[in-house]
């Protein structure tokens, strides 16, 4: 157990990601608290996604560690971290264009209950649908209910894509970009559902965005990453005001 | 492949829609194996033994559409796991005189484990590499059966297979043998089925679709692909536990190279993840060679012609395109007051 471990759900220490010769991301500490919303920003290539994916297993980190309300997690494959709380976007949509957006939230929850014997053989449902349903209207996507995803707006999947990460009852959600390429409209139900997610919820989320205004109104905390290293960590405000951020990131 | 079809069955989740109608499948499935209970009536020997031998195949194409077509593993070992459990039913009836029930379980349990063992490499890298693993392992086995001759007869083959026998009687005579195959079809077809409305279908689905995503969602890519591709195996192996029987005597030749090929063509023709897709591309598999029969050996290259041609008209096979006629007649319909 970690001194930080009390309250502090995900916890990430001394990170780093080597490609061959480019360090991604060099020594990122940071940690998250219970009914928390952290922002990660900076410039493109900064390493954000690459960090989000060595958290999540996707990529084997080079060096640090990861905890989970003070376990290790790190190296566990992504489907394992899943399922023991961590929920995820990728900076790229991934919806099942196929299925029905009640279909894609069903096979976002129904991994996270039971055994796979109890799968094949259980009942067939077993409250998923419900759940389902729940989060449906939680992101007020009734009326889109049993359309196939693949028809949705782009920013109605971007909205379905958030909402499977929340499936499952996870103890916290890292969304990569939730907000890229979203319109105006879109764009203030999906913050309003992300902060009613939270307030209401007590939803805890890590969220990668370049929508300066988003991440600002939305998030708790903020960390500005640049070229893989932390660069500054505070309150909106105090990021705002930061004038090596200034320079970094939001001057240019 | 980019037929992104959805079995039928898949994404009935909600039980509160599935429970207040009979699913159509079912009804299907149950009808079907009724009409073909009667269907030989009158057909003589060999129409009885081409029925027969088309839902022989239809069993093994539906293994390898489970692979493949629902999971998208790219598999070149049906034929393979179709020929152990033939020579297992083979061996263990006709050399070892067990009954043809345990013989069945064998070859069920022997494929389906060494389906997990030779899925390991799709675990790996996805695609070509898994069709290059599994052709090595088609050749392998097709080796054996051939050089092994104290086991296996070799070249000769194994003859003089007995049919299984029920309640006492042998079902020797034609029609009582296809009748056999024709329920033990419906089992194999309504297990599916099943398999396909529960969450596994569903897992399936979503691992061909982006395997990425679907770990990130808590499926278990290293299990279900194992799953998928030993479920699949084990229909390979239960076809050959049916197909030795029915035709009596076999040799290495039917599971060769070829025949992995010959199914996935039968997969992709009778329309990729489709529940039924597997009957209309074994009905293709089974019946064009026979009326190809003049050409020779030129059959599999004219079969793969054509599902090449229907591949281009229609990427989803068979059913597919029904699917995109009916969907227009629908339209149609609906238009016209
Ligand atoms: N698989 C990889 N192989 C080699 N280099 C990579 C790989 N993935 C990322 N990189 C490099 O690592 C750096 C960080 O990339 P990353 O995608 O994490 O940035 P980001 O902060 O998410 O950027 P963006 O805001 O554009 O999404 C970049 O220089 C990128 O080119
Ligand atoms: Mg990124």
């Amino acid at each position: 157990m970690n001194a930080v471990a009390g309250n502090a759900v995900l916890e990430v220490s001394g990170l780093e990601k080597h490609f061959g010769g480019i360090k991604a991301v060099r020594g990122v500490s940071f940690s998250v608290r219970k009914g928390e919303i952290l922002g990660i920003i900076g410039p493109n290539g900064c390493g954000k996604s690459t960090l989000f994916n060595c958290i999540l297993g996707q990529l084997a980190p080079s060096a640090g560690t990861v905890r989970l309300n003070g376990e290790d997690v790190t190296g566990l494959r992504p489907s394992d971290l899943n399922r023991r709380g961590v929920g995820r976007t990728f900076q790229l949509l991934q919806v099942f264009p196929d299925l029905t957006v009640r279909e894609n939230l069903v096979l976002a929850g129904q991994e996270h209950h039971g055994t796979m014997m109890g799968r094949l053989f259980g009942p067939r449902d077993a409250g998923l649908s419900d759940a389902a349903d729940r989060m449906i209207g939680f992101f007020k996507l009734d009326h889109l209910a049993d359309a196939k995803a693949g028809g949705l707006s782009y920013g109605q999947q971007k909205l379905l894509d958030a909402a499977m990460a929340f499936m499952g009852g996870p103890q916290i959600v890292l969304l990569d970009e939730p907000a890229g390429g979203v319109n105006l409209t879109m764009l203030a139900s999906l913050k309003d559902r992300l902060r009613a997610m939270n307030d209401e919820l007590g939803a805890t989320f890590v969220v990668i965005e370049h929508n300066m205004e988003f991440v600002m109104s939305l998030c708790t905390r903020v960390i500005v990453l640049a070229e893989g290293k932390v660069l500054a960590e505070g309150t909106p405000a105090e990021v705002r005001a930061d004038p090596a951020v200034m320079e970094a990131y939001l001057g240019h | 492949m980019n037929a992104r079809t959805d079995f039928a069955a898949v994404g009935q989740g909600a039980p509160r829609r599935a429970l207040s109608r009979i699913d159509p499948a079912l009804v299907s499935i149950v009808l079907a194996a009724a009409i073909l209970w009667f269907a030989p009536v009158g057909m003589g020997r060999y129409g009885t033994y081409v029925l027969t031998l088309w839902l022989v195949m239809a069993i093994a194409v539906m293994g390898l559409n489970l692979t493949l077509g629902v999971a998208g593993l790219k598999s070149l070992a049906q034929a393979a796991f179709m020929g152990i459990g033939a020579y297992t039913v083979g061996i263990l009836t006709a050399k070892a005189g067990m009954s043809w029930y345990p013989a069945f379980a064998i070859a069920t349990l022997a494929t389906f484990a060494m389906g997990i063992v030779v899925g390991f490499p799709a675990l790996r890298v996805r695609a070509h590499y898994l069709a290059f693993v599994t052709l090595a392992f088609t050749s392998l086995v097709w080796l054996v059966l051939r050089n092994e001759e104290w086991l296996t007869g070799g070249t000769f083959g194994l003859s003089n297979i007995p049919r299984p026998t029920l309640f006492g009687a042998r079902l020797d005579d034609a029609l009582s043998f296809h009748r056999f195959v024709v329920v033990v079809t419906m089992i194999l077809t309504l297990a599916i089925w099943w398999l396909l409305r529960s969450p596994w279908g569903r897992a399936f689905l979503a691992l061909r679709e982006n395997p990425v995503r679907a770990a990130s969602l808590g499926v278990d890519v290293r299990a279900y692909t194992l799953l998928a591709f030993a479920i699949g195996s084990a229909y390979g192996g239960m076809a050959g536990a049916l197909y030795a029987p029915l035709v009596e005597f076999i040799d290495p030749s039917p599971f060769a190279i070829s025949a992995s090929f010959f199914l996935l063509l039968m997969v992709v023709a009778g329309g990729s993840g489709y529940l039924f897709g597997p009957f209309v591309g074994a009905l293709l598999g089974v019946v064009l060679p026979e009326w190809l029969r003049f050409t020779g050996g030129l059959y599999l290259i004219i079969f793969a012609a054509i599902v090449l041609l229907l591949l281009i008209a229609c990427p989803k096979g068979v059913l597919g395109l029904a699917e995109m006629l009916w969907a227009r007649a629908a339209r149609l319909v609906r238009r016209t007051p």
